[in-house]
């Protein structure tokens, strides 16, 4: 998403460049302030995206692997929601359920006087809701493919079911996590339709870096700022993949050779 | 009071478990041909499947009683497995899948690891992982790791079946040298006729679902 948004920015620039936009030229290599608090913003809210969003999805992952029970396909179905919905849609219904009047929104207005919308804490919500579908799959997978034979020797060996999910299950699916991981805070970086919607576009507070990079397109002359902040995304989605590969790489060195 | 006493039933479609017999200390091998529900009856004891119906007695402890909806869960069992495949922890050296079970247990009532490690004759395969062993290195490991989880019941699910010839033989004085040096009654489900012959004190036919027979060597 990023990415691409950085390809059809690029010509633009070139114009902007052409037209003299002083104020941000793209040569100039030092961040302002305005792309700092982007940044950081967006980071903040993937990252809290993710952190909250993986142990559920873990869980969700090992349930959805190893567990039979009436409704699974309902629970199927509604974790992949997300995957296959407008991510507007999304941003709506999140807004009716956290929204002042909303039934989780209203009792934590009520009982506590939060209020969730529109907060940065929204934009990490979407962005969390939004990613987690991606993160499940892949974790899933990752657990479908340990032996659950060798789980139950470990359980023979007077490991408890919880033991053997963090000795055995949890070590071996590893690199399934890690890629869940990554893929996730991609999605939670990209994540444009949910948040605006639920969340708006407030400058230092919700505008994370995909919503930067909109608004700088629909202001004059702002083609070279949007440039800018393009490269900036692409940037962090590469430093996110590269250090999930070595983590890849580190984790299937650590398990070498499973048996077959 | 050692012995191991099953009943089991257990109906699926073309296909009817019926058994009963019981075991006292030494080896008792269960010999069939694939399919007569050896391996059925092996996951019940351990805990890792269930029947409609049946009680299992080890040592005079209850693992499973369906008439009052008792199932004691693998992990409090004290019933160790080596199964067909070794099943060894790929994430694990040699040393750590061998200490699993054995750091679980109170250090009073852990078995001696040198002994154990030098009856298999796995000293200095300690600090490989599972992926650079032989076949046989890993059953032997997977015995190991079995033995030193202190097992009151050890149970063998055709330990040889998956080795060709030249490792059977290898591993087979480790058995027999085994059967007359463990503190535990030993369970050894097989179809091979010369396995059953070498190793049992008692040799349990099935066949079917059936018990058909048993005999003293």
């Amino acid at each position: 998403m990023t990415v691409n948004s950085g390809n059809s920015c690029c010509q633009q620039v070139i114009r902007g460049v052409t037209i003299q936009n002083a104020q941000t030229s793209p040569d100039d290599v030092t961040l302002t302030e305005p792309e700092i608090t982007a940044l950081w913003l967006s980071l903040k809210v993937a990252g809290s995206a993710v952190a909250i969003a993986l142990p559920l999805a873990v869980w969700c992952a090992w349930i959805l692997s190893r567990k039979r029970f009436f409704g699974k396909w309902l629970v199927e179905g509604l974790i992949h929601l997300p995957l296959v919905l407008p991510p507007v849609v999304v941003g709506y219904l999140l807004l009716l359920t956290f929204g002042r009047n909303g039934w989780i929104g209203g009792f934590l207005r009520e009982s506590f006087g939060i209020t969730i919308a529109f907060t940065w804490i929204a934009a990490a919500i979407a962005a969390g809701v939004m990613g987690f579908p991606l993160m499940v799959r892949a974790i899933r997978l990752a657990f479908d493919g340990v032996d659950s034979g060798i789980e139950n020797a470990a359980r023979t060996l007077g490991a408890s079911r919880r033991r053997v999910f963090f000795t055995i299950a949890l070590p071996l699916a590893m690199p399934g996590v890690v890629a869940g991981t990554v893929l996730g805070f991609a999605r939670a970086l990209g994540e444009f339709g949910a948040t605006i919607a639920f969340a708006a576009n407030i400058p230092g507070e919700t505008q994370t870096l995909p919503l930067a990079i909109y608004t700088a397109l629909q202001t004059p002359d702002g083609d070279g700022i949007a440039f800018r902040l393009a490269v900036i995304s692409a940037a962090v989605a590469f430093i996110a993949v590269a250090l999930s590969e070595w983590l890849n790489a580190r984790s299937r060195r650590q398990l070498s050779g499973r048996e077959t | 009071m050692t012995g191991l006493s099953v009943t089991l039933k257990k109906h699926w479609p073309g296909f009817t478990l019926d058994a009963a017999f019981d075991a006292e200390g030494g080896a008792t091998v269960l010999f069939g041909p694939s399919g007569s529900g050896k391996t059925l009856i092996v996951k019940a004891v351990a805990g890792l499947g269930r029947p409609d119906n049946g009680r299992i007695v080890l040592g005079g402890r209850v693992l499973l009683d369906t008439a009052t909806a008792l199932n004691v869960p693998p992990e409090q069992r004290r019933v160790g497995v080596v199964f067909q495949e070794p099943r060894l922890f790929p994430h694990m050296t040699v040393e750590r899948n061998l200490l699993y079970g054995w750091r679980l247990l109170k250090p009073a009532a852990r078995p001696d690891t040198q002994e154990i490690i030098t009856l298999l004759g796995i000293g200095h395969l300690l600090h490989r992982r599972p992926n650079r062993l032989s076949g046989g290195e890993k059953q032997r490991v997977a015995i190991g790791r079995a033995l030193l989880a202190a097992p009151e019941l050890l149970i063998m699910d055709e330990p040889l079946a998956n080795l060709d010839a030249a490792r059977k033989d290898g591993i087979l004085p480790y058995l027999t040298r085994l059967k007359s040096e463990a503190k535990m009654p030993v369970l050894y489900v097989t179809h091979a006729r010369a396995e059953a012959e070498t190793l049992a004190d008692r040799i349990v036919h099935i066949s079917g679902g059936m018990i058909t027979g048993v005999e003293h060597p």
